[in-house]
């Protein structure tokens, strides 16, 4: 046993010839917060907030929550954000949230301060001000990355699953939901002390050119979040296949029913995922961490109490 | 194997002493519906059809939690959530914070057949309604005197109210908000499967009495609330929150596919892992069989299955 700590940015259709000025500072971006998950875990922090480190990537404007979201149909910022408790199985999600600074922090303040789990869009922005939460302008969030990405999308007149390679003309239309599409869209965190108290959080803007006050898996739990006694997960992919697939509960059921260690029972859900659509982070109770992904990469970093580490966005996928 | 068919109307702490003029409208309404999808299933509708149907009944019908008739937001104000899955291709859809459209499940429907999405909420779900022609009314369509009544009461109390409750004692303290003694009955269901092994469920909810503003539910939660795939299909009904946390709906599935177990089987395994008195579910599979467990004082239910049997009632054998 021990404490060991899973970061995620993103899995999908990363082009293996991305380029230093977008791979560098996300590999910066995830080690950054390694440190920082790692030098809570020795601070003997509660995982619940050490998760809560996925601030930093929302903060970050190369990922897309928080600041660097990406952009609905309307050109505006929807960030939705989930944290679960494996010990006690408290949970908090929002969704719908334009203004305010960390999502994570509102969904946290929904576990601990209301008798409900799940708050969303206006209900959740007038939460946020009751309790004091930083809040800025919406346009705090958007980057002219994000306008881009919005821009090339409608364009092509398909749903964009955020970073892709530069649109093919010659692309169908009704390939629009096809693998070629690029699914990063989420950052997530999962940690666990060496008295195995679990927890997860996840983060996210959502998809490129989403309607208007659509829902994905990050919120939802049991799909893209999800922890309990036996470990902690937190996907990302494409949305609609994680919330059909119930992923992060699945390893965790398979686990329990089928008697699956941690890296078996996250390989067998990821393969009942269609390709190209989801990846996952994910430790158990005693000390494991698992990172596979049926995706071409998925920014990802661990670190055990062991002294293992890895900061990765390809190599060996669905390990 | 051949058709079967369960629908319910709550599950909660429905007292026994549950007046007449309470009890009839409801066992009278789960009657009707139960007669809607059999005729449905008999006319070999798609599962999918014959859920979304019973449900629009259920939400029209104001004795019930869902549609015109559901419980009110500590503003006043009515957001409804629905939901709905097909079995055989997964394909789902889910609303939230609906607060004009007359009926919430259709537009789930609408999401899952006409939408790249699974869920649309709040005013992009009342944009898309618009958009499709749904029918809409304004919101005090859907605003009953009684449940005007039971949010004055759940406030006076200073507590959240989960639906239908005996006259609140006033010597309950505080910290009982959210015991046991609330009655929980809150959201409106229907699984099917027809003859050839289709399954689909559809779950529909004004959610829970004084509940805060945006606040969403177990109902448009895949796996929580509402579930199906090849195997069964489930609706459940309760503590919104305990059922999220629970996974309820999927861990059915997951355990008759990990564990082997039956439906009947796998639905108390799933419901004894619940803190009682939070809970109920009716799950139908794909061979025909139907289960109908809570945990709580009671449930509104009905059920059918196409060798002629057929039932409807509130309390009776729970966890059988």
């Amino acid at each position: 046993m021990g404490w060991a700590i899973a970061v995620h940015g993103g899995a999908g259709d990363i082009p293996l010839s991305l380029p230093p000025e977008k791979r560098l500072p996300r590999e910066a971006g995830l080690r950054r917060c390694l440190d920082v998950g790692i030098a809570a875990l020795k601070a003997h922090n509660h995982p619940l907030d050490v998760v809560e480190l996925v601030r930093e990537l929302e903060n970050n404007p190369h990922f897309n929550a928080g600041k660097g979201s990406v952009l609905t149909t309307s050109g505006t910022v929807e960030m939705e954000a989930c944290i679960m408790d494996g010990k006690t199985m408290k949970c908090g999600a929002v969704s719908g949230v334009s203004t305010v600074v960390n999502a994570i922090s509102l969904a946290r303040l929904v576990m601990d301060k209301t008798p409900h789990i799940y708050l969303a869009f206006d209900g959740a922005e007038a939460f946020a001000r009751e309790q004091g939460l930083e809040t800025v302008e919406m346009s705090h969030f958007i980057t002219p990355e994000n306008i881009e990405r919005l821009k090339q999308a409608q364009e092509a007149d398909r749903v964009q699953l955020d970073y892709t390679q530069p649109i093919q003309k010659e692309v169908p239309k009704d390939a629009a939901l096809a693998d070629g599409d690029s699914q990063i869209g989420t950052v997530g965190c999962v940690a666990v002390d060496n008295e195995g108290n679990l927890a997860t959080a996840t983060s996210t803007g959502g998809i490129v050119n989403k309607m208007v006050g659509r829902i994905g898996d990050t919120p939802i739990i049991g799909a893209g979040t999800y922890a309990n006694h036996l470990c902690a997960v937190s996907a990302t992919g494409r949305g609609e296949a994680i919330i059909r697939g119930t992923i992060a509960r699945d390893v965790a059921a398979v686990m329990e029913f089928k008697g699956l260690s941690l890296k078996e029972a996250a390989a067998y859900v990821i393969d009942q995922v269609p390709r190209g659509n989801a990846g996952l982070v994910a430790v158990s109770s005693t000390g494991e961490v698992a990172m596979p992904f049926n995706t071409t990469g998925m920014f990802r970093a661990c670190a055990t109490e062991d002294g293992y580490s890895e900061i990765a966005i390809w190599d060996s996928p669905t390990k």
